[in-house]
């Protein structure tokens, strides 16, 4: 018997059909997990002080200094809440996605959603001077991320629509036609971007960099109540998405109401994915990481495999975030390199590992 | 029991289905058979409601556009000619998928019942794609069957929708889910299948129902469906109704005859 026979027959074995425990551990650990990276999120950094003693001294009822409350407060908090949120939205977003395409290789990044929900952010930026005032002053702060929102929900109506064909999904025109979103939103927002005048440049080059370091209390504010209700939104799509593994005949059959699922679903991608890229611009990889390593652990249940997702997708972003600010500190380095760096191969580790399964 | 009116089914430009009535009692196998391409599949989709159609489909006596998704849920369930699963289910879990539609979600016990019904008893575990075509087959009938495991419930027949359920099965495991089916009839319920095995049409059916060209041929008795004249003239070739000895209850045994070849004696 060869090691990878033992290995699949070991995961035969633990496997037993019945992975419901399995997920439920899986998530406690996840959920720990993640307060754990939030601490460390909050008091790992460049500042040189020890924050993690000045948390304590807080947490007692301790006066802790101006500079520590700052840093902890003004700096810290809003970012890692940030990464929490953007982190689950990626991950959420993505197994969402692959629920609703029935394909582990939709992708809110890989099929054109982010680009479309970037082109949104941009043309909020750059002509969002030419509102009406009274939209501007109505949208106020919120006007980048509902751009961001409508960009995404546009462009996944549109990649629904061209890639299914009488209830069937097509990854080969999914792919393909998410490629031609992409292309096409990049080169609408090339268009932008060369018609921006100077301070807009300034705003998009901050924006594009994909980054959490812009965090302030604002534009927590700004993205948090879309994200919120997206994913508030996702355990009343679970049993929905676990029907549509069978087709959409059958999720019909097994009393599923699709098409207000689909359109729920479709929705929620957009809500999560413009609001993580309005505020953080493009980070990658996780929202097809996390989903992949959860199935191959616990099962495609997506009653498990949503709040799991949610849950180690936030913990791997504040992970990618703090290499970001430490590896080459003062200065940082954008998590979307970080997310790539760590995400390409592991994603390439996990595809060579279990080929068997995925290929179907 | 399930009455269709006048069914007419065009796919872009193209009438597939044209006027057809049929129906389907409780308590009794109702078999739809026909030549490829005569419009048994799309008549089955149109009444589980997966095409659009002109013309009524009542069950007992409602318009069945009238009863909610979850309401037919509860007492139809449809097992298609193949299902691709997206994601790696094990066996279990695809069952449960069928447990939570219908109405027996609480009832833990019932994945274990169904797959020894099906005989597929400690396949659990397994993981749906690496299962054969025909355990594949026999996984979703275990899906189907706990969506609506009591035939009668309420007063109320539950009905399966089988399109082709043997198709990718041996001899053995054909008569195993055959008998599954009469015995869901037996038992009070209305089973509806498509079938292209005249012979087990014969053995299990109660009702025929003979398409050709998308037209409605005869719906009757197997003995008055299955004769050497409707199926010659609707599979356009030369078909020999026999009867099997008595001892087997004289149903009919039907051979595709070859009148023309020549100097092929068997010996």
């Amino acid at each position: 018997m060869t090691v990878f026979e033992a290995s699949a027959q070991i995961r035969e074995k633990r496997v037993a059909g019945d992975r419901r425990s399995l997920a439920i551990r899986v998530i406690c650990v996840s959920a720990v997990l993640l307060c754990i990276m939030s601490i460390a999120s909050l008091t790992v950094g460049a500042s040189g002080t020890s924050l993690l003693e000045a948390l304590i001294a807080w947490g007692s009822g301790e006066d802790i200094g101006l500079r520590e409350r700052v840093i902890l407060f003004d700096i810290r908090a809003p970012r890692t809440l940030m990464g929490v949120l953007v982190g689950a939205s990626l991950a959420v977003s993505g197994a969402v996605m692959q629920g609703l395409f029935r394909n582990p290789l939709a992708d809110p990044g890989l099929v054109g959603v982010s680009a479309g929900a970037g082109l949104g952010a941009i043309l909020a930026i750059v002509l969002g001077g030419l509102l009406p005032p009274a939209i501007a002053a109505f949208a106020g702060i919120y006007t980048v991320p509902i751009a961001a929102f409508l960009g995404g929900w546009l462009t996944t109506m549109l990649l629904y629509k061209v890639s299914t064909n009488g209830g069937r999904t097509s990854v080969a025109v999914m792919l393909l036609a998410g490629i031609a979103v992409g292309a096409l939103s990049g080169a609408l927002s090339g268009v932008l971007v060369y018609m921006a005048d100077d301070a807009q440049l300034r705003d998009l080059t901050f924006w594009g960099l994909g980054s959490l370091a812009g965090a302030t209390w604002t534009k927590f504010a700004v993205a948090a109540p879309l994200i919120i209700l997206s994913l508030a939104a996702t355990p009343f799509l679970a049993e929905g998405l676990n029907g549509l593994t069978l087709g959409e005949a059958v999720a019909q059959h097994l009393g599923i109401r699709v098409q207000r699922m689909k359109n729920v679903a479709i929705l929620t991608v957009a809500g999560a994915t413009g609001a993580a890229v309005a505020v953080s611009g493009g980070i990658g990889f996780v929202g097809i990481v996390v989903p992949h390593l959860l199935r191959l652990l616990i099962g495609p249940d997506h009653r498990y495999l949503l709040p799991a997702s949610a849950l180690l997708g936030a913990s791997l972003l504040l992970v990618a975030d703090m290499i970001s600010r430490t590896i080459i500190a003062p200065a940082e380095l954008p998590i979307g390199i970080v997310t790539a760096t760590i995400g390409g191969p592991f994603f390439l580790y996990i595809l060579l590992r279990n080929r068997g399964i995925l290929d179907m | 029991m399930l009455d269709v009116r006048n069914l007419s089914v065009a796919i872009s430009a193209t009438t597939i289905l044209h006027d057809v009535s049929f129906s389907a009692d409780a308590g009794a196998v109702t078999v739809i058979v026909g030549p490829n391409g005569s419009g048994k599949t799309t008549l089955l989709k149109a009444m589980t409601g997966e095409l659009p159609y002109s013309g009524t489909i009542k069950l007992d006596g409602a318009d069945i556009k009238s009863y909610s998704t979850a309401a037919l849920a509860a007492r139809r369930a449809v097992l298609p000619q193949a299902t691709a699963l997206a994601f790696p289910f094990t066996v279990l879990e695809v069952i449960r998928l069928g447990l939570s539609a219908g109405l027996y979600a609480d009832d833990t016990n019932l994945p274990k019942r169904a797959l020894a019904h099906v005989g597929l008893s400690g396949f659990e575990g397994r993981f749906y794609h690496a299962l054969s075509g025909g355990e594949q087959q026999r996984c979703q009938l275990a899906r189907v069957l706990v969506q609506v495991w009591q035939p009668v419930r309420d007063g109320k027949p539950a009905s399966l929708f089988l399109d082709e359920p043997v198709s990718a099965l041996d001899i053995g495991h054909q008569l195993e889910v055959m008998q599954i089916a009469r015995g869901f009839a037996d038992a009070g319920g209305s089973v509806v299948a498509v079938m292209h095995d005249l012979n087990l049409t014969a053995m299990f059916a109660d009702s025929v129902a003979l398409l050709a060209k998308g037209r409605m041929v005869i719906q009757d008795r197997p003995a008055n469906v299955l004769s050497d004249a409707h199926l010659s003239a609707a599979y356009r070739c030369d078909v020999r109704v026999n009867k099997a000895p008595p001892k087997s209850r004289g149903i009919p045994f039907i051979l595709p005859h070859m009148a023309s070849t020549t100097g092929t004696k068997i010996v």
